[in-house]
């Protein structure tokens, strides 16, 4: 009996360290973006793709506000309340104090500089594919927005979503970093791939969710119940919507459906960002939804 | 056959409220129809930027007359007064087909400000002199559609 038990707690202790080891947070790879000079115009389009300031900006903050990256806004889900924090160049309420890896790690890796798993509020799931001379760029021109000295507000998740290292497991079951459209894709739809599934996110929210919070891979952009309240986000593949890539084009430009409502809710902002894309850019995203299956 | 006085009792409120519900059922409440309404307001709304649209795009020839009809009558959409529409209670999630966020009532100010911006907006189209400057001229008011709808506008049931 006695040796039944040694063997169980030792058998314990293993699996633990195995458990700590494999929720540990990864590195950067080294040279990360290595020889790339960092540009801030081109980071202005990087920052722009990828929503950035929708999230990262005050709650009611519009037009050129927009880039004073205050945080504060609440998003709902159903694993407690997350506040999107500051992360203008302040130094002490900021990223102003963070090098370059750092910024890197936590965008594509989802981990804070000291370590500690970010909860997949933030899509570093899909940036984890962001490409090293964009973070770069990313990071250039996000140094050179106006300073909040505005205090991140703590997230407000219940046990046992509270445990940061829990997240570790999460991200070894649910982040996966394989493309959603293999190849081989033309040119066009593989810079549509490239800001569908990784830069723009569209399957954060247009990609039903596990029990756990994971994407369903399977059903990749045909719609999801809305984390914060009433209403569904619609399907996006042809199945559900079948606007011409025209018609596709016309309202990332505009905001206006074929039948000419308007975009609206988290949508507006995603319409503003991708207007101050190039042309090209909102035709290979609308090549990438017609080519879905 | 015996009834007994309790299953008569209930079978007679069991009457009333079967007769209670197929009179809703019949007859609209104040609130569903307050949600109609303004699904219509939208109707005429959607319906006239249609028409500015497909002219800013070329789709339809430009014709001065149609597209200041258009932008009147975007104007006038712009202008209801808001008291017997936006009433109470007819929130997304409280009426079927309301997709209104709680914000137009704890916000009643923001709210008519995007409404005067619309207004200035499509009245601005009005005697748009070519394609170019419906346009133009669309562009501010879908500026206008999106940022209410962003603040104010729930995702589609």
């Amino acid at each position: 009996m006695g040796k039944l038990l040694r063997f169980l707690v030792l058998a314990a202790i293993v699996a633990a360290g195995i458990g700590w080891f494999l929720t540990a947070p990864d590195d950067l790879a080294e040279g990360f973006a290595a020889g790339h000079t960092p540009d801030a115009e081109a980071g202005a389009l990087v920052f722009a793709a990828a929503g950035c300031a929708s999230c990262h900006s005050a709650a009611e903050a519009s037009g050129e506000d927009k880039l004073v990256l205050a945080g504060g806004r609440a998003f709902a889900s159903d694993f407690g309340t997350f506040y999107a924090p500051n992360i203008s160049p302040s130094v002490e309420q900021g990223i102003g104090s963070w090098t370059f890896e750092g910024f890197a790690r936590a965008v594509t890796k989802g981990v804070s500089p000291d370590g500690a798993h970010y909860y997949p509020a933030f899509p570093y799931t899909s940036y984890a594919k962001m490409e090293a001379a964009d973070v770069a760029d990313l990071w250039a021109y996000m140094k050179t927005l106006p300073v909040s000295e505005q205090v991140s507000k703590p997230h407000d998740v219940g046990f046992p979503f509270n445990i940061r290292r829990s997240l570790g497991g999460w991200k070894l079951l649910f982040a996966d970093s394989a493309p959603v459209m293999a190849d081989p894709l033309s040119p066009d739809l593989e810079r549509g791939r490239y800001l569908v599934e990784v830069l723009a996110h569209c399957g954060e929210c247009h990609t039903p969710r596990n029990a756990l919070g994971g994407l369903d891979r399977a059903a990749w952009l045909t719609g999801a119940p809305n984390p914060s309240g009433n209403g569904r986000i619609p399907g996006i593949t042809p199945a559900q919507l079948d606007w011409s890539a025209e018609d596709l084009v016309y309202y990332f430009e505009s905001g206006f459906t074929p039948e000419f409502d308007s975009a609206g809710g988290s949508m507006a902002s995603v319409v503003e960002n991708l207007g101050k894309l190039p042309e090209s850019d909102r035709v290979a995203i609308a090549a990438y939804l017609k080519a879905l299956p | 056959m015996k009834i007994s006085i309790k299953s008569g009792l209930t079978l007679g409120v069991a009457t009333v409220l079967i007769a209670t519900a197929s009179v809703a059922g019949n007859h609209a409440s104040a609130e569903s129809k307050a949600v109609a309404a303004r699904n219509a307001q939208m109707s005429i709304i959607a319906y006239s930027i249609g028409v500015l649209g497909a002219t800013a795009k070329g789709e339809m020839e430009f014709d001065q007359a149609a597209v200041n009809s258009a932008a009147t009558n975007l104007n006038k959409m712009a202008t209801l007064d808001p008291a017997t529409l936006w009433i109470a209670g007819t929130e997304q999630g409280a009426v079927d087909g309301s997709r209104a966020k709680a914000e137009i009532w704890s916000d009643p100010d923001g709210f008519a400000a995007e409404f005067e911006k619309m207004a200035s907006a499509s009245a601005a189209i009005v005697g748009a002199a070519d394609a170019a400057a419906v346009g133009a001229g669309l562009g501010a008011l879908g500026g206008s559609c999106k940022a209410c709808h962003e603040k104010y506008r729930g995702p589609k049931n």
